[in-house]
This record gives C-alpha cells, structure tokens and sequence, in this order.
C-alpha cells in the first residue's frame, strides 16, 4: 500500500461519502475526537477534517464528508487506489472521557459522522452512551447500524419525518431530558446553529456540554493563529486547544461569521472544480 | 589594491514601481564584476572584527580575498566550512547589526557589503555544478534524529551528516524549510534556493519525512525508544502568534502575520493555479516593526493593496527589522506610520474591519531593551481607514514538545531550557532556535543548530557503548 492511498471509497447517501485511506503514522495514535489536515494535490488547500475512526493494526484512518467544498469536491472525483499528497495528524486534543459514566450525543447531519466515533469511543470505554442523530429526511440517513451496535440506544430523527421519529435533534434532546434522563454530558457535534441550541438546552438542564468545533486552519499544530475562537471571553485556539470546547463558553456568533470568511472565493473556487480541471490535478 | 571607494556597490534591483506587483525576486545579486570591486574595499585587517560579529563565525575576510581574486568557488568553500546556507544567509540576515555592523570601513564609510559577497559566492556555486563535493566523513551508523526542517534543523542535520551520522528530519508540513518556506516571501529569497540547500543535503544522504508532528504522530520519547535514535534535536520554531488584546481583534479581516504569509508563501495564494483563499482588501494596515512586519506589508502591496501602512509604536530607529527590508519597503510605496499605537480595531455591522483607532506616542524614558520606551500621548487619537488588519507582533512559545517529552525542563520564557552546547536538562535531548528563545533570526537558529551538532557528536563520542 502506498503512503495515503484509498483503500476504499464508498458513498453513504447521495452527498455523504466514507474513505479509508491508508495512513500508518495518524493510525498508530489516534484518538476519538482528533482531526487530521489534508491535501488533494499540490495545488490544493489544507483542510482540517475530524476521523470517523481508524485501524491501527491495518495502518487505516476513516474520513467521511461531504462535497460542500471545493477541496472535498476535489476528493469526491479521486478513487481506490488514489493518493493524497498529504495527511498529517492526528491533530487536537482527544474527547475528554474521564469521570463520565452516562452521556448523549447529538448528531447532526454530516455531523453524525464525527459524532460516530466520539459515541462508539465512550461506548467502548464502559460510558453507556444515548445517541440522537438528526437528518433532514430519510435519504440523508447515514452509519444507522454503527450507532445501533456501538452506543446503548440510538434515536433517529428526520426534520420531515420520513424516517425514524419526526423531530429535529433539539426537541428529541429535550424530550429525554423532561422524560427525566440524567446525563453527566451532553456532547454535540453538527451544524454550529443546532450546537448552539444543543448546548443552550444542556445549560438549562444544568449539564455540561462539548461541543467539537471546525474553524480556518493552515498548519493546526498552533502556528497560523487562523482558528482563533473566543471562549468564555477568551481567545483560544481550535487545533491546539480544541477541537472540543465547553459548549457553554463558546462565542457561537463570532464563530459562525468567522467560518463565513472565506464564502465568496470558495464558492468561486467550487464552481471550478469541473468546468475548469475536471477533477484532481496531476503535477510532479 | 584596495578600493577605496566611500560606498558599497550598489545592488541591482527590480525597478519598485514594477517589482511592487511582482513577487520575483527584488535583488538581482552581483555580477562577477561588482563582486570583485567590493570584495576589493575589505581591507583584511588583523582585527577581522566581522568574524566576530557572526553567528556562526564564517571566515569572512577570507572568503572575501578569494573574490577579489576571482577564486569564487574557493570563496563559497571557505564559507561552507562554517556555514551551512550561505545562499540563504547573504539574503536574510541582518547584517548591519551583525558582520557589516562590526566592520572597520563602517566607521567611516559604508561598511563592505558582506551579505551580497556572500551570496555572490553561494550562486556562482549553485549555478557552477560540477565543483567536487565536500568532504565528509565515512557513515558511522549513529542515528540522529532531527525534529523540524526550519533554519535550526536543517543546519544541525547538514553538520551531522558532514560528520558521518545517519540523520532523519521530520517536519510537520507538507515542504521543507520551515519559516524559510512559510514565512519568508520568494521576493526575498526563492523558495527552489531553499529547495536546491535540502536537496543538497538529501543528496549527502539526511532522510527527510513529511507531516510528522512530532509529539502527535510520534513522540520524542518513541524516537528515541522505538525508532531507536541516539540523540534528538529538537528545532521546532515558534509558537502561535501573539495578538495585542484589544477590542475588534476577532472582526473579519484581522488576521496574523504568520496565516497571511502561509497562505501567500506555503499555500501560493499569489499564483491562480492553487486553491488557497487570501485576504483581498484594499486597505491594509500590518501592525509591528520586525522583517515579518514588512514581509506582510509587502506581500499585501504584491496581492494587489491600494495602500499599505505599517504602524509601529516606536521610532524607525528601533525597528527591529533589517535596515534594507525598511527601505526597500519605503521604495515600494508602504507608507510608515511611526510612534503610533493600536488601540482597537472598528468594524461594520456584518463584522467587517473599517479601520484601526491609534494613539500616538512620545518617545520617554531607556527601557530594558534599551531602547526608548514610547509613552502615549493623552487625546491624540486617530481612526486609519482599513479593511484588513495583519497583527506582525512576534509569536508565543509552543509547547506540544515539552508537554509530550518526559521530565523536559522549560525555561523562564517557557521554551526548552538549554547550556551552552545546546543541551536540555536530558542527556540525549538538544534543542534550538525559536523553540529555546522565542522569535530570533534565521542566522542565530541556524548558529543554534550547528552548536547542537557538535553537542550531540561529543556526546554520542563519549556515551559507553
């Protein structure tokens, strides 16, 4: 196997698509939680993704995304057998599991691919682990047999009920909750705006909350200072410091303007990815 | 003969009116001619007061007289056995503080123009191949391994290899050179200079390995237990960039002078082919008085800036960068708002970056750094229009070694404490460069790396086997 190869590529649901890449370094250390940086090719960024798990024994990591980017647009055109110019990691710090002895996890969308790992990772380590994963409606719904067999319960939910329970993830959080469900923690990992709402709820309950948080990133070993957030009213840092953060100190509108930086010449750049190269580019 | 000509040899230099949008290089170098009738101003007193000026103490009146005589590649030898990146050397130390701040024509006259001497020499070297190699001694099957291909790392490896050890470099990004490559812009020195030095020394056999961050994807303690290295140089650079605490630093727009250099340098922002977004903005205002300072001042004029200030809270005589990245930045239309001090950064409703409220200073009181200290001027405040704010303060410690490496001391200034043979409190462990000092210079990185070399070859000579 060659260094970042594709070992195999498999699409999920018609946006949402899972890679295993062959990694040896990332995958003889990483932990739940941590990301890696990646790079197509050389004329390509260097993006932050979160592993949805890895292999130390085969030397494998998994990444599952979703074309919204150019760079991930870039990687849904590369196949099995494919290389990546670059991986390095695994990045940040690994979800804090100590002391906790009942947790929920809340997925949203192509969240739930990193929620995946985090929920498995404590269901694993003796943490029984209640998962709420939340899609917009029935073709969207991705790893439903992994959360069953590796949390204690799983809920699915649909914003337009066409599969599982008709609720978004908020109001599936909540009803637990009322239903008298004590957790030591809440953990979200989605779309900035439900994590905000997710974590807003766990603070009315009075519980913890984690939220694992994606920001701007060049080097993500704490050199750019591009990922800077502001947590309780602090700077802080998300690869060196994060990704997960107390969910209750997160400045989630700074954060969400922040992300929006970049917006214009993306959506240049992702409506290039085609008409331009017609996928990845080759260069020695 | 001496000449004994007032002033050095001009350096010819892209016209900066042109050179303002471009990102070639600014100096051209030398020509054989102006090389010979500068290296013909030293007067090769016994004094040699310019060795001692130097870092890593090359033999510069030496190499000089060969120029002079027309023996390049004898000059580029008599460097290379002191200096391991000449070529990168003659561009980007601050020589005026350093070799040329020490020289005897400096007294009355300007001093002889050393930097350029020096890399008049490592090109004519780079573009005569054929010269034999260097001699080094035969493989000792020692395995060192070194962490970080920045200045420090890559001087330390090019000495250890000289000196037979095997060598591995591991790097945390995708190419070689550390701040060479990130940080410093291709105007200032090409990025295949930088890549012709590691390839040289991939060539004397140094193993290089990319997206390693070590104390992540392996730790000092596994490089020396598992990997089974003998000794390890830590030269793992700066920290994350510092930022003045005041209000609107987080408005888009704000960003720090490391991410737009990566982005620029690293990730080529600048040419059409690559993906990397950039900054965009018409008003850019880089607050700070160091190279990195003017480097983001002068990449933003490059990307296409109307106006560029540089706001600095001291004079431009305690700027600490090199006095020829001041003026060539002057040349290219950076306008210098001196004594002026950041107070917030105003944004629009959408969070966008309008402008930088300053105040401005006297100058007061010597200060620990001995250099006057500035004083704010009480009611002086003023608004500078901008829409993008680049923060060139100078950088923190990083910590991911220390807090990964067992039972590693940290100095007071929280990076890696080390003697004078760049030696950590643990035997096998040497450290240098910005990792041990904070923000430094390229050349003192370098010195660091080559003092860590031979630390680590009298140690590994006198370990019980």
């Amino acid at each position: 196997m060659k260094k970042y190869e594709i070992i195999s590529k498999e699409k999920l649901n018609e946006n949402i698509t899972r890679l295993v890449i062959y990694c040896p370094l990332v995958a003889g250390k990483a932990k739940p939680g941590q990301f890696i940086i990646l790079r197509t090719d050389e004329f390509g960024e260097r993006i932050p993704l979160t592993m949805a798990g890895h292999n130390e024994a085969d030397g494998t990591i998994v990444l599952i995304y979703a074309a919204v980017g150019r760079t991930t647009m870039l990687m849904d055109q590369m196949a099995e057998g494919d290389c990546f110019a670059d991986i390095a990691g695994p990045l940040g710090k690994p979800t804090e599991m100590e002391g906790l002895k009942k947790v929920c996890v809340v997925g949203g969308g192509t969240g739930n691919a990193l929620a995946y790992p985090i929920a498995s990772g404590m269901h694993n380590n003796g943490i029984e682990v209640d998962m709420i994963a939340g899609f917009k409606n029935s073709e969207l719904v991705i790893l439903e047999e992994d959360f069953r067999n590796n949390t204690d319960k799983t809920y699915i939910v649909t914003d337009d009920g066409s599969y599982g329970e008709k609720a978004f993830t908020t109001d599936k959080l909540r009803t637990l909750l009322e239903q008298g469900n004590q957790y030591d923690e809440i953990v979200a990992v989605g779309p900035p705006v439900m994590m905000k709402l997710v974590c807003g709820i766990a603070a009315e309950f009075g519980i913890k909350s984690v939220a694992s948080l994606t920001a701007y990133m060049i080097d993500g070993t704490g050199m750019c200072g591009g990922c800077r957030v502001t947590i309780g009213g602090e700077d802080r840092f998300v690869c060196v410091d994060g990704p997960e953060f107390d969910g209750s100190l997160v400045d989630w509108d700074e954060l969400v303007m922040r992300n929006a930086y970049y917006k214009e010449q993306e959506a240049y750049d992702r409506a290039h990815v085609c008409r331009f190269t017609g996928g990845v580019r080759y260069s020695d | 003969m001496i000449n004994l000509s007032k002033k050095k040899n001009p350096m010819p230099e892209q016209n900066p009116d042109i050179r303002k949008r471009n990102f070639l290089e600014v100096s051209e170098g030398y020509t054989e001619e102006m090389a010979v009738n500068e290296a013909m101003r030293c007067l090769n007193c016994r004094t040699r007061p310019c060795v001692s000026g130097c870092p890593v103490m090359v033999n510069i009146p030496e190499f000089i007289e060969k120029i002079a005589v027309g023996e390049y590649e004898e000059a580029y030898r008599i460097i290379n056995t002191t200096s391991s990146l000449p070529a990168i050397c003659g561009r980007v130390c601050p020589q005026e503080s350093q070799c040329e701040g020490k020289c005897v024509r400096g007294i009355r006259d300007e001093p002889v123009a050393i930097g350029r001497l020096e890399r008049f020499a490592a090109d004519w070297h780079a573009k005569n191949p054929g010269n034999a190699d260097f001699e080094t001694k035969s493989p000792n099957s020692h395995r060192v391994a070194v962490v970080g291909a920045g200045p420090a790392g890559l001087a330390c490896a090019g000495d250890l290899i000289n000196m037979g050890y095997d060598v591995t470099v591991y790097e945390s990004l995708h190419k070689l050179g550390g701040v060479l490559v990130y940080g410093i812009p291709e105007f200032r020195l090409p990025k295949e200079i930088v890549a012709a030095e590691v390839s040289a020394l991939e060539a004397k056999g140094v193993k290089f390995i990319t997206n390693a961050i070590i104390g992540k994807s392996i730790t000092v303690d596994e490089l020396i237990k598992e990997e089974k290295f003998e000794a390890v140089f830590v030269g793992t650079g700066a920290g994350l960039p510092s930022f003045m605490n005041i209000p609107g630093e987080n408005l888009l727009g704000v960003c720090a002078a490391n991410e737009y250099l990566t982005r620029i340098n690293l990730m080529k922002a600048y040419l059409p082919e690559y993906d990397t977004p950039i900054i965009r903005a018409k008003k850019i205002a880089v607050v700070g008085g160091g190279n990195v300072a003017m480097d983001a001042a002068r990449c933003a004029m490059r990307m296409g800036a109307e106006e560029v200030y540089i706001i600095y809270r001291r004079s431009e005589e305690e700027m600490p960068a090199r006095a020829e990245e001041v003026h060539h930045a002057k040349e290219e239309g950076i306008d210098f708002r001196l004594l002026t001090n950041p107070v917030r950064i105003l944004g629009d409703e959408e969070g966008h970056v309008t402008g930088i409220e300053c105040v401005k200073m006297a100058q007061g009181e010597v200060d620990a750094s001995g250099r006057r200290s500035p004083v704010e001027i009480p009611d002086s405040n003023f608004v500078i229009e901008a829409d993008c704010i680049i923060m060139a303060i100078g950088t923190k410690l990083n910590r991911l070694i220390l807090n990964t490496t067992e039972n590693l001391k940290a100095n007071k200034r929280g990076g890696i404490e080390v003697n004078e043979k760049s030696a950590t409190n643990r035997p096998e462990i040497f450290a240098g460069g910005d990792a041990v000092t904070g923000a430094a210079t390229v050349i003192k990185a370098m010195g660091a790396g080559k003092t860590a070399a031979a630390g680590i070859d009298e140690y590994l000579n006198n370990k019980p086997e």
